[in-house]
């Protein structure tokens, strides 16, 4: 799966801007489900603030081990700082929100 | 004889995988459920981490079987560096793919809906086949109660995770907090239905002692007894009570004593094989010095022998026993003799069990001889059961045992009572002390299968080695019949050796008088004789001086100069 971004160049300086990564297994509903959760949520309340990179670990196991991954759908804020991890499929919109530290604008 | 004390692990055809733990296989009938998930559960430093990581080091070295490692606690360089004082690399069984090793961190996740644990599996899966593991450890699982939120969808995705394990049919060991009210925290025995062991430890009179229990083990019949554990430098062993599958052989096959005559005393002409003597008697009655009797005879037969001593270092054995003319150092030298000497504070006495279990393994001795085991300190029923277990793993392996405990003569060598029921042979060495000479007594109380002797003999130690004089006193002799009970043996044979002694010390007593009454009559008549002697000198010396009377002025004078000179000097 592609990462998808908000626009094509590097915000990484911005201290607004979240790089996501999704982890998923296989294209089961409640993957899918968590990657439709996370784009919509994404779209709503990040317009142009965001990164998502989603992860198949059926395709990339080696990443489960790597990112320390147990539980899917986890979703991690890389950035901004700190590192959060959810787990779950994004369905709690509310406890997303709160979970990423997302300031609706 | 066979020995049917217990025969509650029978086999119901379940494939057991070996455990790795030395002992704990002979209690579960060849190890852990294979293909099956086993649960190990206890309190903080009981020795679960430690178990679980001995049952796939042992499993990947001794039994060709790789396995999975995964650690919710502990990096892989803690996992490493835990266990390398055992003498186990894990980098290096992880670099020849017998081990892989693989952390799950502790970073707390927060819920936002439905999760399961499949990237768990993923991460175990991508262990298992990069080795072809058949062995899985989960150490603690239970970490993810406390990382992991929503405590309902943990255990749904823990129960998914455990019928996993199973359906790859690896033999997995879960290690989980002993809880309270319940054998874990969080309930994971609810998962695992194949096998539970629990480890405890436990401190009593300041000795710690570490104890497994087997929970659960289905489909093998096991009891609920609790049996003592070691840690030390090799990891985790269990001490069984009782053997289970060893048969004690009774063989007619005896071992000499070392002395001839004790060996008559004992009717077959020895000991039997591996049967188990005790040794007991005052200080310095010659215990020990029959122990080294023994390991003499039994080296110089060309069969290794084992001397353990508590009190004396090797060398002090050697030259204590070179003045008894028991030369141990032909043994020693020719490498069928092995003294080991240590301290009985050294170590609790589940501890100097797993050892001298050890030695005896790496040594591989006929004969092992404890010199004394009534030093080791501990409560008095947990000394009693660990010497049980000394007994019979050492009779489980054919080993011939002889144990020397000093009794104390006051207390009618009552602490005795609780080991000389474990024995086959229970000797007694007794001293005597009376009109300036000491004498030792050696008789023969109990002895399995034999028609032994009943007599109190002497036992005299000298350069010459070590001789039983033929009956050691008269009156009193023959002892007792067999029939009667041990115990009615004992106390009538203490009354009897006190009669003995006091009948003992009158004789010696009119011999010593009847001894002194001829000396005296002999100084008499030398006296006399003395006395006429100086009579007939002083009558020759005054002839003398009358006949020398008229040269008088010359010797009177050189004699004075003589004088003068002694009186400068």
């Amino acid at each position: 799966m592609s990462p998808e971004s908000s626009d094509g160049e590097h915000p990484q300086g911005d201290a607004d801007h979240y790089t996501l990564r999704l982890y998923v297994a296989g294209q089961t509903p409640r993957s899918l489900a968590a990657i439709n959760n996370l784009v919509n949520i994404c779209r709503e309340h990040l317009d142009g603030r965001y990164d998502i990179e989603v992860i198949d670990l059926l395709e990339d196991p080696e990443r489960a081990r790597a990112d320390d991954i147990v539980a899917i759908p986890t979703l991690i804020r890389a950035l901004p700082a700190p590192l959060q991890r959810l787990i779950g499929d994004l369905s709690d919109t509310e406890r997303v929100l709160t979970g990423l530290e997302i300031v609706p604008r | 004889m066979r020995f049917v004390g217990r025969l509650a692990y029978v086999n119901l055809g379940i494939d057991k995988a070996p455990s790795g733990v030395p002992g704990l296989d002979d209690l579960t009938g060849g190890g852990l459920p294979r293909g099956r998930t086993t649960l190990v559960c206890g309190g903080p430093g009981c020795g679960k981490t430690l178990f679980a990581t001995q049952f796939l080091v042992r499993g990947a070295i001794d039994h060709g079987e790789p396995g999975v490692l995964i650690s919710f606690e502990e990096s892989a360089a803690q996992m490493s560096a835990n266990v390398r004082s055992l003498g186990w690399d894990l980098s290096s069984l992880t670099a020849d793919g017998k081990l892989a090793l693989d952390s799950i961190g502790t970073a707390v996740s927060t819920a936002v809906g439905d999760w399961d644990l499949e990237a768990l599996i993923i991460r175990l899966q991508l262990a298992i086949d990069s080795i072809g593991a058949t062995r899985v450890v989960l150490d603690t699982i239970e970490v993810l109660f406390d990382t992991l939120p929503q405590r309902d969808r943990l255990r749904i995705a823990l129960r998914r995770l455990f019928g996993w394990l199973q359906d790859r049919g690896v033999t997995a060991v879960v290690t989980a907090e002993r809880g309270d009210g319940q054998l874990t925290r969080n309930g994971l025995e609810e998962y695992v239905s194949d096998c539970v062991i629990l480890l405890d430890q436990r401190v009593r009179d300041q000795v710690a002692t570490r104890r497994m229990r087997i929970v659960k083990y289905r489909g093998t019949f096991h009891d609920t007894d609790e049996f003592p554990f070691v840690i030390d430098e090799r990891g985790i062993a269990v001490l069984p009570a009782t053997t289970t599958h060893f048969e004690h052989q009774a063989l007619s096959d005896t071992v000499s004593t070392g002395v001839p005559q004790l060996d008559a005393m004992l009717g077959a002409g020895g000991y039997y094989r591996g049967s188990s003597v005790l040794i007991t008697g005052g200080p310095g009655t010659g215990k020990s010095s029959l122990l080294a009797a023994m390991a003499r005879s039994v080296t110089a037969g060309g069969e290794r022998c084992l001397l353990l001593s508590f009190e004396e270092s090797p060398l002090q054995i050697v030259r204590n026993m070179r003045s008894i003319g028991i030369d141990l150092e032909d043994s020693l030298a020719s490498g069928l003799l092995a003294i080991e000497s240590r301290r009985a504070a050294w170590w609790g006495l589940e501890t100097h069990l797993a050892k001298i279990a050890a030695l005896v393994d790496e040594f591989e001795p006929a004969c092992v001889l404890i010199d004394p085991i009534s030093v080791l300190r501990g409560p008095r029923d947990e000394v009693a059961s660990m010497l049980a277990r000394l007994v019979h793993t050492l009779k489980g392996r054919g080993i011939t045992a002889v144990l020397t405990a000093l009794s104390d003569i006051e207390a009618d060598d009552r602490n005795d009572v609780l080991v000389t029921s474990l024995v086959d042979t229970w000797i007694r060495v007794s001293n005597f002390e009376q009109a300036g000479e000491r004498n030792r007594g050696v008789n023969v109380l109990k002895s399995r299968g034999m028609s032994h002797s009943n007599q109190v003999r002497e036992l005299l130690l000298s350069e010459a080695g070590i001789q039983i004089a033929d009956v050691y006193s008269g009156p009193g002799g023959v002892l007792m019949g067999t029939a009667r009970r041990e115990q009615e043996l004992h106390d009538q044979l203490v009354a009897q050796d006190r009669a003995e002694q006091a009948e003992l010390a009158a004789q010696q007593s009119r011999q010593r008088l009847a001894s002194l009454a001829a000396q005296i009559a002999e100084l008499e008549a030398e006296r006399a004789a003395q006395e006429a002697e100086a009579r007939r000198a002083e009558r020759a010396a005054a002839a003398q001086h009358e006949m020398r009377a008229t040269g008088a002025t010359v010797l009177l004078r050189s004699r004075g100069e003589a004088e003068g000179a002694t009186n400068e000097s």
